[in-house]
């Protein structure tokens, strides 16, 4: 397995050897699913559509829907107004959607299709949108393309329609799994806090089977909503990469003011968010939270010695793999490796935020470690040659390096697919935390179990 | 079953544009009559289509398998990173730093490499390929925004050849060419074609029966049960095309005696430039199903027309099927009087339905999603198939025989006497051995999908990924037929048994039963009405 890396570390200045990201559109298409009766549309070539959409299916096992323009080399010479004008008209006859979520590839992008005037021209039916965002994917990472679709709906679809903001807080939960939305939106509901949050594929990408098949499932944020998150008085962006523009934008665009904070992942975090909301909108936590919270910090406590002083490689995308590197640290677990596939910057944010960011939590818990954005995973795996690990935390792709070094894996992150219902359950607040504990902890001991001597061989561990 | 006034419904659905090209596209089965349909033209845009591109084609499909070849995807991140593990390209070496399958290599093109070329960073990449893995063979695949920006790939590649004195092949297969896979395809093979086979020594087969599998993409093992029982026979593989494919078996091709075709679709051009330049003729194959296998290997043993090897063949087909029938009963008994759709990509949406048959399963939609009209009427429509703007744009291969290594391998009269009697360098195509009434759909899409389903209600559908889900929120069971949802070997006698094993599990998982509530199949209040005055 993966027997050409070598523990040689070879400066390599051109391509990308086993990539720790993916282009822009996947994850655009990712967050239209998450507006209700949105149809996603992918202005390129068919394998596009094809390939995000088989791979969005196999990480959430989901009917995943969206159309192509079916780009022919004809249209990528004259360019494709012609092939969009057509699919605006031919979804909303055929489809039947209530917007149209446009996003470009890097084919419609190089030949410089001015998306807004194709869509000027179009045929829409009276009381239906289309938006679009450009989405080039020889720029970030699929988690770029997922901001830059968000900040679209506010865009084209936030409207400040009052003087006076409401009492009522927008929630960008970023690029995670509708069961972390479903719990983001519990804390909130807690809490006692109106929301808007958007996109929410919740619903829509954890549908249920009831022997109806429904093209557009009831989840989704739906489109008044997108309009009205223009009144709120305070947008909470989740994670800086995949929320924070958006929420800049409505700044800018309806005066909400914007806070960004880490993706809810963790004890820290989760703690972090409940903080802001409860100074934000002056509510006290209810016990019902704290109870949950209390009873995270006895499995911590009761299981520390399970996973202490551990380390770990952690890869992935940006805002989760911050919050993870902090969580383990609050484990008292010594991240040693973590990678970004994603460039490090953050569109019209600071340069080398990834890198700052895990840097300065590894140096106040005293840990010495490599941290890379843009970064991939055959150089992790050199690390991990050079530094092993005890366990590694990330997507489907580190299954390989786990087996060919024998270090076990905790699947989390973007996209899993090898195995089922992750989606469906949270990794975001206490609860969250409490499965990822459980997670972590039963990787280790299946493994001391596994090596163990007869003699060694434990019942109470 | 559907008629045409049926079919018209659901088409008004259409703009009335769509309506006739899709009406063209969907024909109800009629056996006397000779039925015309069009297939590898554009998808209309807006329509969701369950095709991929050229890309996919020729660096999924083709390229991807080869396990000694290190495959570079010249362009952004995305396309290298989803053809990257995600087809089931299982491959075995015996020199594992010599299996490249788990590895994907990107120039990973940002904005720059767009705006000023991207020629550099490719070159830059095939040096650090060298240095790292030190292959034998480097392919490029072009994506889409390399054609735009005129990145001369092949000449980036001949240069490296030179330098590095390895095989470095480009295939510009940049996703907007042609109207689906199939031009990747089409693309992947004519450069393997023209570079590959041929490039080895070899001069004579050397031993008994030298075959190559042409088509066979190994999903599942399928490659690796064909590959046992034709070296049980006594038969000797030289190469197969792809799966668990090499370089350094495919470079000495050219000396097989008979090239096997298994995927019509993907490469039946490919075994008529191998008859042109060497000589060697082809002979349609499958290994799916039981009576399929058995009936192809009775004919490649009358080509070679060896008593030996037919008796062998006899025998080995009497103990697989004795064998086989042994554990059938029970799967055919669940399986047997239930229907299915079978939608798949180039050759399965045909090769499957005779597997149904033999599990007492009737397909009533079939059809493919990337074949060209031959696939679907036979070889015999190939005359008159128009090429438009589309397949002009994949460049024709011209080949003639090899000065030096063409030979007839079987007297012109023997291939005459066998044409009378088996399938060799024809395919009688899928319309042909389907029934009366059955709906034969080419590129079927999702609102069709839809409207098929819910009229049919078939007891099983066979596609994809994209489509699964859609069709199993109905309540019906959905089988992928493209990566067979992990499982298989499906091919020969032992698949034929894995397949009847897992289709009969989609009948018989209880799960199925729970979709309606308990709640929802009784009265909220339950009680008697008492007489009256009572």
């Amino acid at each position: 397995m993966l027997d050409c890396t070598t523990e040689k570390i070879y400066e390599r200045s051109a391509g990308v050897i086993n990539p720790a990201k993916t282009c822009q559109p996947i994850g655009a298409m990712y967050a239209a699913l998450g507006i209700h009766k949105c149809l996603p549309h992918s202005h390129g070539s068919q394998g596009c559509c094809s390939y995000h959409r088989s791979h969005l299916t196999r990480h959430f096992r989901e009917p995943v829907m969206a159309s192509t323009s079916s780009f022919t080399e004809g249209a990528s010479v004259f360019g494709g107004g012609a092939n969009l004008k057509a699919a605006i008209k031919n979804v909303f006859t055929i489809y039947e959607p209530d917007i149209m979520a446009i996003h470009t590839t890097c084919l419609s992008e190089t030949i410089g299709d001015d998306i807004p005037t194709i869509i000027k021209g179009a045929e829409i039916p009276p009381g239906k949108v289309v938006i679009h965002a450009n989405t080039p994917s020889y720029q970030g990472s699929h988690v770029t393309g997922f901001s830059n679709m968000t900040r679209a709906m506010v865009a084209y679809l936030s409207v400040e329609s009052q003087p006076n903001k409401l009492e009522r807080v927008n929630i960008i939960p970023g690029f995670v799994n509708p069961g972390d939305m479903r719990e983001i939106k519990r804390l909130v509901d807690l809490m006692g806090i109106p929301f808007i949050m958007f996109p929410d594929t919740s619903g829509v990408m954890d549908a249920p089977m009831t022997g109806q098949y429904t093209m557009y499932p009831p989840g989704g944020t739906p489109i008044s909503a997108l309009r009205e998150s223009g009144d709120s008085c305070l947008t909470l962006a989740l994670g800086a990469y995949a929320s924070g523009d958006a929420a800049y934008q409505l700044e800018r665009k309806c005066r909400v003011p914007a806070v960004v904070l880490k993706t809810p992942v963790g004890i820290r975090a989760t703690d972090d968010f409940i903080l802001t909301l409860r100074s934000a909108m002056v509510r006290e936590v209810p016990y019902a939270l704290e109870e949950e919270r209390g009873q995270l910090v006895d499995i911590m406590t009761d299981l520390h010695h399970q996973f202490h002083g551990k380390k770990v490689a952690i890869f992935g995308d940006p805002d989760m793999v911050i919050a993870l590197t902090e969580m383990v640290i609050s484990l008292g677990m010594q991240p040693i490796h973590v990678l970004t596939g994603t460039p490090a910057g953050t569109i019209g944010g600071p340069q080398g935020m990834f890198e700052k960011e895990i840097r300065s939590m590894m140096d106040q818990a005293g840990i010495e470690g490599r941290v890379k954005a843009g970064g991939d995973l055959f150089e992790l795996h050199q690390w991990i040659k050079r530094d092993p690990v005890d366990l590694i935390m990330g997507t489907s792709y580190g299954k390989y390096i786990s087996r060919a070094e024998d270090i076990p894996l905790v699947r989390v992150g973007f996209p899993i697919l090898d195995r089922g219902v992750h989606s469906y359950l949270p990794f975001a607040g206490y609860k969250g935390a409490m499965r990822l504990i459980e997670m972590i902890a039963n990787a280790l001991l299946d493994r001391a179990d596994r090596d163990a001597r007869d003699e060694d061989f434990e019942l109470v561990m | 079953m559907i008629d045409e006034k049926m079919l018209d419904e659901i088409l008004n659905q259409y703009p009335a544009k769509v309506k006739r090209s899709r009406k063209q596209h969907i024909l109800i089965r009629m056996p006397d009559q000779d039925q015309k349909i069009e297939a590898n033209t554009r998808t209309v845009p807006g329509i969701i289509t369950n095709r991929g591109c050229a890309f996919a084609g020729c660096k999924g499909v083709v390229l991807g398998p080869l396990k000694d070849v290190v495959n570079i995807v010249h362009g952004p991140i995305g396309c290298g990173y989803y053809a990257w593990l995600t087809r089931r390209n299982k491959g075995r070496s015996d020199d594992q730093t010599k299996n490249y399958l788990a590895y994907c290599v990107s120039t990973d093109m940002q904005e720059s490499d767009i705006v000023f070329g991207g020629e550099k960073k490719l070159v830059r990449t095939i040096d650090e390929v060298v240095d790292i893995f030190n292959p034998s063979a480097i392919t490029i695949s072009a994506t889409c925004p390399v054609g735009l920006i005129g990145d001369d790939i092949q000449a980036v590649a001949k240069r490296a050849e030179e330098k590095y004195g390895i095989s470095v092949t480009a295939y510009n297969c940049e996703g907007y060419k042609g109207v689906s896979q199939s031009a990747g395809h089409h693309i992947a093979n004519n450069g393997l074609m023209e570079h590959i086979i041929g490039r080895g020594d070899l001069e004579e087969a050397g031993q008994d029966f030298t075959i190559n599998i042409l088509g066979e993409y190994n999903i599942g093992g399928d490659g690796w049960v064909i590959n046992e029982m034709l070296e049980e026979l006594g038969y000797t593989i030289q190469a197969v095309m792809t799966g668990d494919g090499s370089f350094e078996q495919l470079k000495n091709a050219h000396i097989a005696d008979l090239n096997l075709v298994q995927c019509h679709r993907s490469i039946n051009y490919i075994a008529s430039m191998l008859e042109v330049k060497y000589g060697t003729p082809w002979l349609k194959v499958n290994f799916t199903g039981i009576r399929a296998t058995a009936n192809s290997l009775r004919q490649m043993a009358l080509y070679f027309n060896d008593p030996d090897l037919i008796q062998r063949t006899e025998a080995y087909i009497a103990r697989e099927t004795a064998r086989v029938e042994q554990l059938w009963e029970p799967y055919r008994r669940i399986c047997q009087g239930k229907t299915a759709f079978c939608y798949v990509g180039g050759s399965r949406g045909h090769h499957y339905q005779g597997l149904y048959d033999e599990l007492g399963i009737t397909t009533v939609l079939a059809g493919y999603e990337f074949a060209h009209r031959d696939d679907y009427e036979g070889r015999e429509v190939i005359p008159d198939i128009k090429s438009d703007a589309d397949s002009k744009n994949i460049p024709e291969l011209q080949v003639s025989p090899d000065p030096l290594r063409y030979r007839l391998k079987i007297p012109a009269e023997r291939m005459e006497e066998l044409r009378e009697k088996i399938s060799l360098n024809y395919y009688q195509g899928m319309i042909k051995e389907m029934n009366e009434g059955s709906i034969i759909v080419d590129d079927l899409n999702h609102y069709e999908t839809e409207e098929f389903v819910r009229i049919l209600q078939p007891d099983i559908f066979s596609s994809g990924i994209k489509d699964k889900y859609v069709v199993q929120k109905m309540g019906i069971p959905s089988k992928q037929l493209h990566n067979y949802d992990y499982s298989g070997p499906y091919a020969g006698f032992e698949g034929a048994l894995n397949f009847a094993r897992d289709i009969s599990m989609c009948f018989t998982n209880p799960s199925w039963n729970y979709i309606i509530p308990p709640w929802r199949k009784k009265p909220l209040l339950q009680g008697t009405v008492l007489k009256g005055g009572e």
